[in-house]
C-alpha cells in the first residue's frame, strides 16, 4: 500500500501539471477573509472539506427544482428525485468500485456507519467470550460503538498497540487474531497522526483467521483510490462531508451477503415491503438498511462531490497531497520546540504537533487571529492522546485546494507564536 | 495583533510560566477538580477552610496559559478572603470575561483586570472560567468533576 496510489483507473484523467489556483476558483469559501480581513488559511480538512461550487449548485437545484420524497409517489416530481437519489448510489458504487448497487447503503455518516454494523451485524454475531479487535490510533466512533457491544453481549474489547512513529505493529496484530475474534475494525488512515495503514495487509491476516473486517474509511477516501472488491473488505464506511461533500451523509458499504444476513438497524418507512400488526417483511437490500426519509438532498450533493473528485483524480491528487505534506513537515521542523507525532512511513496529509511551552489551544486561538484555521484539541481520539503522553496537538490537515504558501502562512503564524509567548 | 496582546497580556504570560501556588495542599478541607474534556485542560483545586474563611488555597495541573494563568491569579486574590467575597468576586470576573463588565472599576477589579482581552474571545471564557467554577464547587462543597464544556 502506497500513499500515492498510480494505478490507472477510470476515476480521472491523469495530467502533467495539477493547476490548484484553478481548483481554488471552484471553492468560494477560500475566497472570503476572516478575523479583520486577513485571507482564509484553511488546514482542518480531517474536521470537514470545503465544498465546491458545483455541489452547492446540485443542492440548491435539488430543492429548487426536484424536491419530493422518494420511492413512495406516483407523481413526477417523486420520480425525478427517486432517479437523482439512485443515481447517486450509481456513482458512489462506481467511486469505491463495489460490485452492486445493493452494497452500497446511505446512511448519515461514517459514525452511523459504524454503529449500524456494531448493532446489526455485532448484535447477530458476537456472543459472551469473543473478541472485538481495535487498533490504538482509532477515533472514537471506531470505539464506543464496538464498546457498547461488548458491554452488552460479555464480549471482550481488543486493541493493537501502535509504534513511537504511529504504526500499528503488525506482529501484535497477528498474536491478537484468536479463534475468539469475530470481527477487526480499524481506520485506513489515522485522523489524528495521519498514518496510512497496511489495510490489504491487515484485512487478509484477520480473513485468514476467519475474521470480519470493516474498514473506516472517513480519512482514506479523501485521500486514496479505493477499491473495495480489491481490498475484500467486509464492510466501508466513509462520510460526504470529509470528501467535499454535505454534511448528514455518508456511505456504508458491506459485502451483499453479509448484509444480507444481518437484521435491520431501524424499524420504519421504506425498509419494509409490508408491515401487519402480527408481521413485517422487511424490504430487499439496501434499503432494509434505510428506514425513514433519507437525506435525499446530502446523498444527491455526495454524488456531486465525488464527481467532483473523480474529475480531479485522486492520483492527481495523491501527488498533489503528498507533496504538500513532505513541504510543510520539513517546514514546520525549522521550527525550535516543535515536535511532530505521527512520522509514519505511509503518512495521508495531515500533521500533529506540539510546541514547547505553548498548550495546542494557545496555538490554535494565536492561529485563528491571523485567519489560519487548524484543530486543537485530542481529535476524538483520546486513548492515543494517552499513548503519546500528551492532553492535546494541533493538527494541520491538507485538502485538494491547499497550497505551499498556504504551509508557508502556518510556519509564519506559529513564529508569532513563539513571539507572544517569548 | 492588537486583539492578540490583549488576550495574552504580561500578567496572564507570567502567571503561566510562573504560575503561584502551585502544589497540592496537604491541610485542605476541600479538593475538586475541573476539567474541559475538549480542550484537556485538567486541575485540581484545594481548599483549606477555616470557617467561613480561605486560610490557603493552591492548584495543579495542566492546560493552556488562559486556564493556567486564571487559577493562579484566582488562588493569588481569594487567599485569606471570606467564602462570601470569593463568591462575589467571582462574579465579578464572570461578568469581565463575558464582557458584561461595564461599571466595574478598577480597584474592584484589581489583578482579574488582566483578564479583560478574554470577552473578544468566546471561545476561551470556558478556559479562563474553569478553575473559579472548580472553586465555587469547593466551597459549595461539592466533590464531583467540574466541567466548563
Amino acid at each position: 500500500m502506497t500513499a500515492i496510489e498510480t494505478r490507472s483507473t477510470n476515476r480521472g484523467p491523469r495530467t502533467a501539471r495539477y493547476d490548484v489556483e484553478r481548483i481554488r476558483k471552484d471553492f468560494p469559501i477560500l475566497h472570503r477573509t476572516v478575523r479583520g480581513g486577513k485571507p482564509l488559511v484553511y488546514l482542518d480538512n480531517a474536521a470537514t472539506t470545503q465544498k465546491p461550487q458545483a455541489m452547492i449548485d446540485r443542492i440548491v437545484r435539488y430543492y429548487a427544482e426536484e424536491n419530493s420524497n422518494v420511492h413512495r409517489g406516483v407523481h413526477y416530481l417523486s420520480e425525478v428525485a427517486t432517479a437523482a437519489y439512485e443515481e447517486a448510489r450509481g456513482t458512489v458504487k462506481r467511486f469505491i468500485n463495489a460490485r452492486s448497487e445493493k452494497e452500497i447503503v446511505f446512511t448519515r455518516g461514517t459514525t452511523e456507519s459504524i454503529n449500524l454494523v456494531a448493532s446489526s451485524w455485532g448484535r447477530q454475531n458476537v456472543r459472551a467470550g469473543d473478541e472485538v479487535l481495535i487498533s490504538a490510533i482509532e477515533h472514537h466512533s471506531n470505539i464506543v460503538p464496538w464498546q457498547l457491544l461488548c458491554d452488552e453481549k460479555g464480549a471482550k474489547l481488543r486493541v493493537i498497540p501502535v509504534s513511537d512513529a504511529g504504526e500499528l505493529l503488525l506482529d501484535e496484530f497477528a498474536k491478537l487474531l484468536t479463534k475468539r475474534t469475530k470481527i477487526v475494525a480499524f481506520g485506513h488512515a489515522s485522523n489524528a497522526l495521519g498514518t496510512i495503514n497496511p489495510i490489504r495487509k491487515m484485512i487478509a491476516m484477520a480473513h485468514a483467521n476467519g475474521s470480519i473486517v470493516l474498514v473506516d474509511g472517513a480519512q482514506g477516501v479523501p485521500h486514496l483510490t479505493v477499491d473495495v472488491r480489491e481490498l475484500d473488505c467486509d464492510f466501508y464506511a466513509f462520510s460526504a462531508h470529509k470528501v467535499y461533500g454535505p454534511t448528514g451523509a455518508g456511505v456504508l458499504y458491506g459485502k451483499e451477503a453479509l448484509l444480507d444476513a444481518m437484521p435491520p438497524y431501524q424499524g420504519g418507512g421504506d425498509m419494509i415491503l409490508s408491515v401487519s400488526f402480527e408481521k413485517t417483511t422487511y424490504n430487499a437490500l439496501p434499503y432494509k438498511f434505510e428506514a425513514g426519509t433519507p437525506n435525499i438532498a446530502g446523498v444527491i450533493g455526495m454524488a456531486t462531490a465525488l464527481d467532483y473528485v473523480s474529475s480531479v483524480g485522486l492520483p492527481n491528487i495523491a501527488v498533489h497531497e503528498q507533496d504538500l505534506l513532505t513541504y510543510a513537515t520539513a517546514r514546520l521542523r525549522e521550527i525550535k520546540g516543535l515536535r511532530i507525532f505521527g512520522t509514519a512511513a505511509e503518512k495521508a496529509s495531515v500533521i500533529s504537533f506540539t510546541l514547547e511551552g505553548v498548550h495546542p489551544h494557545d496555538i490554535g486561538t494565536i492561529l485563528d487571529q491571523q485567519g489560519i484555521a487548524v484543530r486543537t484539541g485530542h481529535h476524538c481520539a483520546q486513548p492515543l492522546m494517552m499513548r503519546f503522553n500528551v492532553p492535546a496537538t494541533g493538527r494541520a490537515s491538507f485538502g485538494l485546494y491547499n497550497t505551499r504558501e498556504e504551509a508557508d502562512a502556518l510556519v509564519a503564524g506559529l513564529h508569532k507564536v513563539v513571539e507572544v509567548f517569548r | 495583533m492588537s486583539d492578540l496582546r490583549e488576550l495574552y497580556q504580561q500578567v496572564i504570560l507570567d502567571h503561566n510560566r510562573n504560575p503561584r501556588n502551585f502544589r497540592e495542599l496537604p491541610a485542605a478541607t476541600r479538593r475538586v477538580e475541573g476539567y474541559n474534556p475538549l480542550c484537556g485542560d485538567h486541575y485540581t483545586v484545594y481548599v483549606a477552610l477555616d470557617g467561613d474563611q480561605i486560610r490557603d488555597v493552591s492548584f495543579t495541573g495542566n492546560g493552556c496559559a488562559i486556564s493556567k494563568a486564571s487559577a493562579s491569579v484566582m488562588t493569588s486574590t481569594v487567599k485569606g478572603k471570606r467564602t462570601d467575597e470569593a463568591q462575589r468576586m467571582f462574579d465579578i470576573f464572570h461578568k469581565l470575561v463575558t464582557g458584561e463588565n461595564a461599571g466595574l472599576s478598577e480597584a474592584e477589579l484589581g489583578r482579574l483586570a488582566a483578564f479583560s482581552g478574554v470577552s473578544e474571545f468566546p471561545a476561551r471564557v470556558k478556559c479562563a472560567t474553569l478553575a473559579w467554577h472548580t472553586l465555587n464547587s469547593a466551597l459549595d462543597g461539592q466533590e464531583e468533576v467540574v466541567s466548563t464544556e
